[in-house]
């Protein structure tokens, strides 16, 4: 029986031959990502039931992201309850602060990231990581205390949808640009319960950091999961940083396996986009809407805080003053690090930008960069919802790196490509 | 008697049910009192227990925050009834025991303010304002045995 690469790796992991979409199944879970908002309330419920056991603690990677470091007295408690349990249980990838980072860039940069397994996250956008060929979906506190004490979850088999995404990218086009031009075609329910694969030549001259923007703004689709297949650059990022355990199972689509339906995408006629208030499917091209004056430009989160992404923005910001207050927001770290040593906060710093901790900081509204009133952000972060980065009537505008570059620079909406 | 409070709009997001500013504490109680606060401020105010949310499609889509789950349940609304709902709410929602219910044309048949009566086993809202009577399909039943277990992690102490 034909099937895609969803089915096959669920398959492998509910210990059976075959899967269809639609059956429900047991899964043994590969990893288990762990951070501050969520987890601490997944602990609280274990210890309610009296169920004291990790599945194993060498499989639970644990970051505190979201409001790291502390930003206030209550989200201090969270992150001493996630120190004391993952230092009492023993979790061997526990990353404290100096080497926590934003979990969807930390743990692939970090080698805990494999073609072929199941990893789930209390969060959202843990799709990401399906950019490895993994299958990758985000739980609740509730599934996260299930997974951790006994490894296993329960998933309907999802049904996929193809994305073939052909040609090549204009000037000034990203990944983002793909990814938001792909939910403005299907909304942000298009692909609700269904898994997004994506597939074609535009992929194939993706880094894995283009390609994780793509697979982890899946469920502002709705997607359960995004997956793209293993390629060479897969194989050349995984070689460069896996550690732990290095070897992994490498699955593909079968020729004939079944779609629930295929979308095609001519990328090269792609443009900028900006994802307008308020939903991640308000996206337009920048020609319609340019010239809108914002307050502030912010550059980071999971879904391009990479150094790929800091790299575009300070070779657009390389040389001039910022017109509005611009935050730069390293995803991890090491990409702090390498940021710093290839001398980009010079570039950020001479043009009035501020540089921050890794952090999740803003993106969710926690801290570090919050909006007032009647305020207008130009984002590289994934969601525009109502209230998302600060007040309930501030705006957010969901951008490429090189348009928040850019619209840093002028102070309103711009088009990239004239600086590139 | 139990209320409805109809929002009439798609893509209800956890943003908008419980801020990420309140994302600081995982208190029930206090996660209650922001309850919907980014999409009516008042809904805190006017809401009774056994109350009832009512919405489009796609209720609960973005955050995996299951603090959205426990701040409506937390603000004793008896259940959510929308057209469809985002996948991780309506997982959460199975999960932590709490009761949802799909009916896709949801705004002809309750209107804001419409006092509901609702039978679970039998798939049944009485709408007591019409006066009409609204089936519905129940949850699958594997969701069903979580439910009745009082959530998941009862359901697999039970395994």
């Amino acid at each position: 029986m034909a099937m895609t690469i969803t089915e096959k790796i669920l398959a492998r992991a509910a210990g059976k031959d075959k899967v269809r979409a639609g059956d429900l199944i047991d899964a043994n879970i590969d990893i288990v990502m762990c951070h501050d908002v969520t987890t601490p309330p997944a602990i609280s419920m274990l210890k309610e039931k009296g169920i004291d056991k990790v599945f194993d603690p060498e499989k639970i990677v644990v970051t505190p992201d979201h409001f790291q470091p502390a930003k206030d007295i209550k989200s201090a408690e969270l992150h001493k309850r996630l120190d004391t349990w993952a230092k009492e249980k023993k979790i061997k990838h526990y990353y404290k602060l100096g080497r926590a980072g934003v979990c969807h860039a930390l743990l692939p940069e970090q080698g805990h990231i494999r073609p072929g397994e199941v990893i789930v996250g209390g969060d959202s956008h843990t799709c990401t990581y399906g950019a490895f060929g993994a299958f990758s979906t985000g739980i609740g506190s509730t599934d996260l205390a299930a997974a951790i004490a006994t490894g296993q979850l329960w998933f309907k088999v999802p049904e996929s949808i193809k994305f073939v995404l052909n040609g090549k990218l204009g000037k000034g086009v990203y990944s983002k640009d793909v990814i938001l031009a792909v939910i403005a075609r299907i909304s942000t329910d298009g692909a609700i319960y269904k898994a997004m694969e994506f597939v074609g030549e535009t992929l194939a001259d993706m880094s894995m950091e283009a390609r994780m923007t793509i697979t982890n703004m899946a469920i502002e689709a709705g997607g359960k999961n995004g997956i793209i297949g293993f390629d060479d650059v897969t194989k050349a990022y995984l070689d460069e940083h896996l550690t732990d355990k290095k070897d992994y199972t490498v699955f593909e689509s079968d020729a004939d396996a079944e779609y629930e339906s295929v979308e095609e995408f001519d990328c090269s006629k792609i443009e900028p986009m900006v994802a307008l208030p308020h939903l991640p499917s308000g996206g337009v091209a920048i020609g319609e809407c340019q010239g809108m004056e914002m307050d502030q430009a912010y550059i980071g989160s999971c879904t391009n805080g990479r150094i790929e992404d800091l790299r575009i923005a300070a070779n657009i910001i390389k040389g001039k003053e910022v017109a509005i207050r611009t935050l730069i927001i390293p995803a991890t770290p090491v990409i702090w690090k390498q940021a710093k040593d290839e001398g980009l906060f010079d570039i950020f710093y001479d043009a009035g930008c501020v540089i921050s901790a890794p952090t999740c900081g803003a993106c969710l509204g926690g801290f570090m960069g919050i909006l007032a009133a009647g305020e207008k952000c130009v984002s590289t972060t994934n969601r525009n919802f109502v209230g998302r980065m600060g007040s309930p009537k501030s705006e957010v505008y969901l951008a490429s790196p090189a348009t928040a570059a850019a619209s840093a620079v002028e102070g309103k909406l711009t088009d990239c490509r004239k600086y590139i | 008697m139990p209320k409805a409070h109809v929002y009439k709009r798609d893509h209800v997001n956890t943003d908008e049910i419980i801020p990420a500013r309140y994302l600081n504490t995982d208190n029930e109680a206090e996660l209650a009192t922001h309850c919907m606060e980014d999409l009516d401020v008042d809904f805190v105010k006017k809401t009774q227990a056994g109350d009832i949310i009512v919405a489009g499609e796609d209720f609960g889509c973005g955050s995996s925050r299951e603090h959205a789950v426990w701040a409506i349940r937390g603000a004793k609304v008896q259940t959510v009834i929308a057209k469809t709902f985002a996948r991780i709410f309506y997982r959460n929602s199975i999960d932590c025991g709490f009761y949802l219910i799909e009916l896709p044309d949801v705004f002809e048949k309750i209107k804001d303010g419409d006092e509901l009566e609702i039978d679970y086993k039998k798939g049944l809202i009485k709408n007591l304002t019409s006066g009409n009577d609204i089936s519905f399909n129940p949850l699958p039943n594997f969701a069903l045995e979580i439910i009745a277990d009082g959530g998941l992690l009862n359901h697999i102490s039970k395994k």
